[in-house]
This record gives structure tokens, sequence and C-alpha cells, in this order.
């Protein structure tokens, strides 16, 4: 079956005294190298000018807090469970009195780790969440030096209290 | 008398000198702005402004790079080879016509180093030096790639320069001289040598892309089969200067083609302008440097176009094609003008 008309029959036959010139065959390509000489560079000029993301991009994810500022995530471990690339652990731990303010709910999550190098950013996780805590922003995980640096705890997953500080990630639940 | 002469040749000879190096410095920027611009890319933006300060940067590089000289190469070679690819290669520039002649003070001087009588001859000595660099570098390494690389270089150079010159000879059969100067005096205006010598014209760029080294022909340091071919075991400024080395040659050869072909410094309507003498000498010369650098641009351009060459095909080329072709090409020469004789 022929998909389009661009296909072309190999043959092996001998090369006309043109072909085995080479000097005309050796023009052409030099016309199509000055041809994109003249095209527009496809460059992003990265640190200055990025690329536009899809509104639903997943990159590096996110703890949310609810509206008072207390973690959501309860440290089922339903996210773990469901990571196809086995990249999240973590160990749960009961909340003491006058914790309120800081975990939502009596369990909270005292140690959360995602590993960057293993996470493929399927969003398994975040679909798995029965607490909508975490969640894949349009972030992109930076490079490092060394593998431990790749090891998100929740230093640098959980968002900040103060709203200006907080991710917005509506796109992603209204999906 | 005398010294004033001594003085005006030294000073013509250091802005060559000068100039010669900015513009094999300024080729490598061309050169990486050419290849992005061919590959819809945008090539080094981040030194200076349009990246022109590169260069500069490049070289700080070479220099504080550890140097490294292999344990077991000859020690004394391996130092002298960059030095003596970097000596021919600008030795060459002796006998290049950069202008016709200045008048100051009731002094005529031509912008010109020496006005050798066989200045054509001059040059072709000292390139056939050049690969004396490369294959000393290669055999001081004590590298096979090293090796390999050098003897591909001389087996190459020495093929090319044989139908290389052979192209020179129709030429030189038309002009009736070797002085560079009267060569390109006698293409006044537009009568210039392409016109009589096309053909010998295209044997003898692609037998100075093969003495460059550069591709189509860069056999000597193919990077997929050589690793670096033979400057592998060079780095830091040795490195440096065997590029250097290379872009030198490329401008050298540009000058060559535009003095031998396009008639140097002569432009289209040169007399009818009613200019002054000085006037005409200075426009012939950034005419001069247009043509080399248009000639310096084919050069790149062909590099980021065509795939190199495999070696028994470069072997095939060389021997069964050039050098029966340009022998042709002096033959049917040869032939026209004991025609026009008559």
């Amino acid at each position: 079956m022929q998909l389009t008309n661009r296909s072309k029959v190999v043959s092996n036959k001998e090369m006309t005294a043109a072909e085995a010139a080479y000097i005309p065959a050796v023009l052409k390509g030099m016309a199509v190298t000055l041809k994109h000489f003249f095209k527009r560079p496809a460059t992003v000029k990265y640190p200055e000018e990025q690329r536009e993301f899809s509104e639903v991009y997943r990159g590096k994810h996110v703890l949310k807090r609810d509206e008072n500022g207390a973690e959501r995530c309860t440290a089922c471990g339903l996210c773990a469970v469901a990571c196809p690339a086995e990249a999240i652990t973590m160990v749960a731990d009961e909340r003491k009195k006058g914790e309120e303010k800081l975990y939502r709910e009596e369990k909270y999550a005292a140690i959360y780790e995602i590993n960057m190098l293993r996470c493929i950013f399927c969003g398994l996780c975040e679909e798995a969440c029965p607490k909508e805590a975490i969640f894949l922003t349009k972030e992109i995980t930076p490079s490092n030096y060394e593998r431990e640096d790749f090891i998100y705890g929740k230093d640098k997953l959980v968002e900040g209290i103060e709203p200006s500080l907080r991710i917005d990630v509506s796109k992603r639940q209204d999906r | 008398m005398e010294t004033i002469f001594l003085i005006d040749k030294t000073v013509i000879a250091f802005i060559a000198f000068a100039i010669t190096l900015l513009i094999a410095t300024y080729s490598t920027y061309a050169e990486r702005k050419i290849a992005a611009f061919m590959q819809d890319r945008v090539g080094p933006d981040r030194a200076g402004p349009f990246g022109i300060l590169q260069p500069l940067a490049d070289a700080g590089k070479f220099f504080f790079k550890e140097e490294i000289i292999p344990d077991t190469s000859n020690k004394f070679l391996f130092i002298i080879g960059p030095g003596i690819a970097m000596l021919t290669a600008l030795m060459t520039s002796v006998v290049i016509p950069w202008g016709g002649s200045l008048n100051l003070a009731g002094r005529d001087i031509p912008l010109q180093v020496a006005d050798l009588n066989i200045g054509v001859l001059y040059v072709f000595a000292v390139v056939s030096l050049g690969v004396y660099g490369i294959m000393i570098g290669g055999w001081a390494s004590n590298n096979k790639y090293s090796l390999l690389g050098a003897i591909r270089a001389s087996s190459q150079m020495i093929s090319y320069e044989l139908s290389m010159g052979l192209a020179l000879i129709a030429l030189i059969m038309i002009t009736g001289t070797l002085s560079m100067k009267e060569i390109v005096e006698q293409q006044h205006g537009m009568n210039w040598n392409i016109f009589y010598q096309p053909f010998g014209f295209l044997l003898f760029i692609i037998c100075a892309f093969a003495e460059c080294n550069r591709t189509p022909f860069d056999l000597p340091e193919c990077e997929a089969e050589l690793v670096g071919g033979y400057h592998t075991e060079y780095s830091s400024m040795k490195l440096g200067f065997y590029m250097f080395a290379e872009y030198i040659n490329m401008f050298i050869s540009s000058a060559f083609m535009a003095s031998l072909y396009f008639g140097g410094y002569n432009f289209p309507f040169m007399d009818s302008l009613g200019l002054s003498q000085n006037a005409i000498t200075i426009i012939g010369v950034f005419v001069f440097f247009l043509k080399i650098f248009f000639f310096i641009f084919v050069f790149m351009w062909v590099r980021w176009t065509l795939p190199r060459f495999r070696y028994d095909q470069l072997m095939r080329l060389g021997w069964q094609w050039m050098i029966p072709l340009s022998l042709l090409n002096v033959f049917i020469t040869g032939l026209v003008l004991l025609w026009y004789d008559k």
C-alpha cells in the first residue's frame, strides 16, 4: 500500500557521467546548506527565553497544604504503591498535641522522599492520592552533581505557608 | 634609502602578520557561526555581543589547559612539531600582494613584503614543507592514531600537490611569469584569469581543500576513525597552534585563489572612477579582502555540506582523476596558446 508519493524505488544502476562527476551533486548539496543558512534558527535561548509548557505539564512534585496551612498528606502510602518506578518512600508518624496547625489529620509523613532519578513523571501518585496532597507542577527538576541530591525530601517538596509561596495546581485538578 | 626601505618592509611584514593572525583567530568564530547557521542553530553568542569575544575566550582556555607531554614521546620533536606547522603556514604570506602601491611623501610603497620573481614557486616550496609539521607531530607522539593521521596527511598532501602544481602550470603558461605581483597586475580591471582558466580553477580549489586538510579531505584528523588524527596526543596551546596553522593555511590559500584567479586587488571600472592612486589602492585592499572572505566562506560552506571521503576514494580521485585532468588542462591550454600565436 502506498501511503505517500514521496517514496523512491531503490536501484543499483550504473551512475551516469553527470552523477559520477560529483560536481552537480555537490552543488545541489551546497544549495541546500545555503538555504538553511538564511533560515531562522530553531534555538530557544534557554535561560532568558523559555519554551512554553503545556497547562498540564508533569514536572517536579509538590506536597500541598490546605487553606489553613496544614499539610494534607496523611502518609497512607497509596502513592508509593501506585508508583511504577518505586521512587516514593515515606515514614508515618502520629500527630502530637499542639501540632494541629501543622498537620491536617492525626497521621502525617515524618519523612517523605521522592528519588527524582527513578521518577518517570507519569502522575500516577497524583491519581492515587485520596487527600489531594501530591501534585505535579510545571517546575523542572534541576541537574545536580551528586546522586544523593536527587532524593527530594519534605524540605524541597512541601510548598510554603504564605499565600505567595503557594503553588497553583488548579489546572491539574480540573482535568 | 636603504634603511627607509627596510623600515617599510618591516612595517608591512608586521601588519601582514597581525592581519593573518587576526583573521585566523576570527575564522574559528566564523566557522562556528556558519556551521550553526547552516544547521539552523545560533552558535556562540555568550561572550560579548553576538559572541564576538569567543575567540579570545578560546585562546585563554588553550593557555590554561593542562599541558601533557606523553612519556614515551620524542620530546624535542613533539614540541617543535606545532612550531613548524605554524612557521610554514605564516611564511607563505610573504609573497602575497595585498594591494597596489601607496604613494606617501613622494615614495611608492608597494603593499607586498617581497616581490619574488619566483613567487608561485616559493609558495609551493613552503607549502610542501608544511607537511613536516604534521608528520613530525604525528611521529613524535608515539601513538598509532597520530602516526596513521600523519601518514594519511603526508600521502594526501603529496598526491594533491602534484595536480595543484599542474593546474598552476596551465595558469603560468598564460601569464608567462611566476611573480605574484605581475600575475595580479596582468588581471587589471576585469581581466581575471578565471575567465581563461575556469577548469584549472576548479582543479586548484579541489586541491586547495586537500592541501588544507579541510572536509571533504580531512582524513588526517578524522575524529570518527582516528580520535584526533595527528594531534591526538596534543593539548593546550600546542593543539591550538595546529588548529591555528590550519586556519592560517585556509586564509593563505583563499588569498592565493583570489590573487591568482580572481584578480587580487583589481576590481572592475577601477580606471574610470577618476580617483587618486592612493584611494584606488585602499579600495583595492578592501576588495582583495572581500574576495578572500568569500573564499574562506566557501571553505566553510563546503565543510558543513559534504561528508568525508574514504581513504581509497581520496587516492583514486587524486591519482586517477585529478592528475590526468590537470595534464589534459595543460595540454589544451598549450594548444590554444599555440593557435593564437600563429
